[in-house]
C-alpha cells in the first residue's frame, strides 16, 4: 500500500469538514459559531510553516548535492507554501472581522504575516531573474535559507514581545492553556495533520509533473 | 583551528584595509551617500514646510529611520556591484569567502555608523532635536547600523548575480529587515521619551540575536554564493 497517507488525507479532511461543521462547540462570548474556523485558520498556518521549512530542507540539500530535483522541490514547495499563507490570511480576516470588528487590526502577528508573504514573493521575483538554469538554483537557494532564518524571529518572537489580539502573546497564554477544550482537540489535531498533508501531496504532484516536463525539453 | 582562525582574521583586516583605501582614493561612494543623505533631510524639511520642533515624536522618528534605510539600501547595494569582475576573479583565487564577507559586513557597519551619525547631526539641525536619552539614542543608532549592514551585505551579494540588480536588492531586502527595523523604531522611540534604560532592554537583546542569526547565516551561506 504506497498511498496509504493519500487515502488518510482525504479521510481526514472528510472528518474535519463534517464533524467540524456539524459537531457542538463550547458557547463563548463573542466567538460564538466562528469557533469553528479554528479547524481551518490555524491549520493554515502549521502547514505553511512545516511546507516552508520543507523548502529550506530541500534548497540545503541541494547546496550539498546539486540536483535539479531538489530545486524544483523547494521551488513548488515554497509556492504551496504561498497558497496557505494567502487562504491563512483571508480565512483569518474573515474571522478577524467578525470577532475584532476589522478586517485588518494591525496585529503583530496579522503584519508578520503579511511580512513573511513579502519575502516569498520576492523569492519568486528572484528566480524569474535568473536566465541561467543552475545559478538560478543556486541563488534562490541560498535566499530561501536566508529569508527563512529572517521569518522565524518574525513569526516567533516580534510577536510575543508586543500586545497581540492572538491568544500566545504579550502575556496572553497560548490556547492550549485556557480554552481549548478537549471536544475541540478531538477535530483540530486531525484538520492540522489532513491540511499538512494535503500540502505534500499538492508539492509532490507539481514537482513530479514539472520534473517530466524537464525531461520532455531535454528530449526535443 | 586557531590557525585557521588566525588566518580568516588576517585576511579580514588585510580586505577591509583594501576597502578603506579604495574609498579614501575614489571618495566615490561616500560623498555620494553624503549628499543623498543631505539632500533627503533638506526634502523632507522643505516638504513638511515647518520651523524647528513643530514635528511629532514618532513622525520624527519613524522619519529618521527611513531615510536610514534608504540610504543605506543605496549604499551597501554597491558593496559587490562596483567591483569589476577581474578583481572578483583574483579575489577568488586567494581569499577565503568567509573572509570576504566578514570583512565587507565590518566595512559597511562602519560606513552606516559614520554615515548615520552624520544623518543623526544634519536631521537633528534642521528638524529639532526631540531626544531626551542622547546615549541611548546613538546605542540604537550603532545596533541599527551593524543590522542594516549584517543583514544587506548578504542580500546585495545576491543581488548583484542577477539581471536588475537595484529593483532586486530593495525587493529582497525590504521584507527582511523588516523585524530588525521595528525593533530599531520602538528602541529610539524609548530614548526619545526619556524612559528608563532597563525598558529597552528586550528590544536590545532581541536586536543583538537578529544579528548573531544573520551574521552566521551569511557565514555559512555565502560560500556557496560565491562559487558562481
Amino acid at each position: 500500500m504506497k498511498n496509504w497517507w493519500k487515502i488518510l488525507t482525504v479521510l481526514l479532511l472528510v472528518f474535519t469538514v463534517a464533524v467540524g461543521m456539524l459537531s457542538d462547540v463550547p458557547r463563548l462570548a463573542i466567538l460564538n459559531e466562528t469557533i469553528r474556523n479554528l479547524y481551518f485558520h490555524v491549520p493554515m498556518w502549521f502547514g505553511m510553516i512545516l511546507i516552508l521549512l520543507m523548502s529550506v530542507v530541500y534548497a540545503i540539500k541541494y547546496l550539498r548535492k546539486p540536483s535539479i530535483k531538489n530545486d524544483i522541490i523547494a521551488h513548488e514547495a515554497a509556492k504551496v507554501g504561498i497558497l496557505f499563507g494567502v487562504l491563512g490570511i483571508v480565512t483569518g480576516m474573515e474571522w478577524a472581522k467578525f470577532t475584532w470588528g476589522e478586517y485588518w487590526s494591525n496585529d503583530p502577528k496579522q503584519n508578520g504575516a503579511a511580512i513573511g508573504l513579502l519575502i516569498y514573493f520576492a523569492y519568486l521575483v528572484l528566480r524569474s531573474s535568473f536566465a541561467e538554469q543552475q545559478q538560478r538554483a543556486r541563488i534562490s537557494a541560498v535566499y530561501n535559507i536566508f529569508a527563512f532564518a529572517a521569518l522565524i524571529p518574525l513569526l516567533f518572537i516580534l510577536p510575543r514581545l508586543t500586545d497581540s489580539l492572538h491568544p500566545g502573546n504579550g502575556g496572553n497564554p497560548g490556547f492550549n492553556a485556557y480554552d481549548l477544550d478537549s471536544s475541540l482537540r478531538l477535530v483540530f489535531y486531525p484538520a492540522v495533520l489532513g491540511w499538512t498533508l494535503l500540502g505534500i501531496w499538492i508539492v509532490n504532484v507539481k514537482s513530479r509533473f514539472e520534473l517530466l516536463r524537464q525531461r520532455i525539453y531535454e528530449n526535443v | 583551528m586557531r590557525k585557521i582562525t588566525k588566518v580568516l582574521f588576517k585576511e579580514v583586516i588585510y580586505l577591509m584595509q583594501k576597502d578603506f583605501l579604495l574609498e579614501w582614493r575614489q571618495k566615490y561612494a561616500f560623498n555620494g551617500m553624503l549628499l543623498y543623505v543631505s539632500s533627503t533631510v533638506f526634502v523632507c524639511y522643505l516638504s513638511f514646510g515647518l520651523r524647528s520642533n513643530a514635528l511629532q515624536v514618532p513622525v520624527w522618528n519613524a522619519l529618521f529611520w527611513i531615510i536610514l534605510l534608504f540610504t543605506s539600501v543605496n549604499a551597501i547595494a554597491k558593496s559587490f556591484m562596483q567591483e569589476n569582475r577581474g578583481r572578483l576573479l583574483y579575489f577568488y583565487s586567494i581569499v577565503s569567502p568567509q573572509g570576504i564577507i566578514l570583512a565587507k559586513i565590518l566595512y559597511n557597519a562602519c560606513l552606516m555608523l559614520v554615515l548615520a551619525l552624520i544623518c543623526f547631526v544634519f536631521y537633528a539641525f534642521v528638524l529639532g532635536n526631540p531626544v531626551q536619552d542622547i546615549p541611548m539614542f546613538l546605542l540604537s543608532i550603532l545596533l541599527g547600523a551593524i543590522g542594516f549592514s549584517t543583514s544587506l551585505t548578504m542580500i546585495s551579494g545576491i543581488a548583484s548575480k542577477a539581471a536588475n540588480s537595484s529593483t532586486l536588492m530593495a525587493v529582497l531586502s525590504f521584507p527582511v529587515i523588516v523585524p530588525m527595523l521595528l525593533m530599531l523604531i520602538k528602541m529610539s522611540k524609548n530614548a526619545m521619551d526619556g524612559l528608563e534604560r532597563a525598558a529597552s532592554l528586550d528590544e536590545l537583546l532581541t536586536l543583538l540575536a537578529i544579528n548573531m542569526i544573520v551574521v552566521t547565516v551569511s557565514y555559512i551561506l555565502f560560500p556557496y554564493l560565491w562559487r558562481s
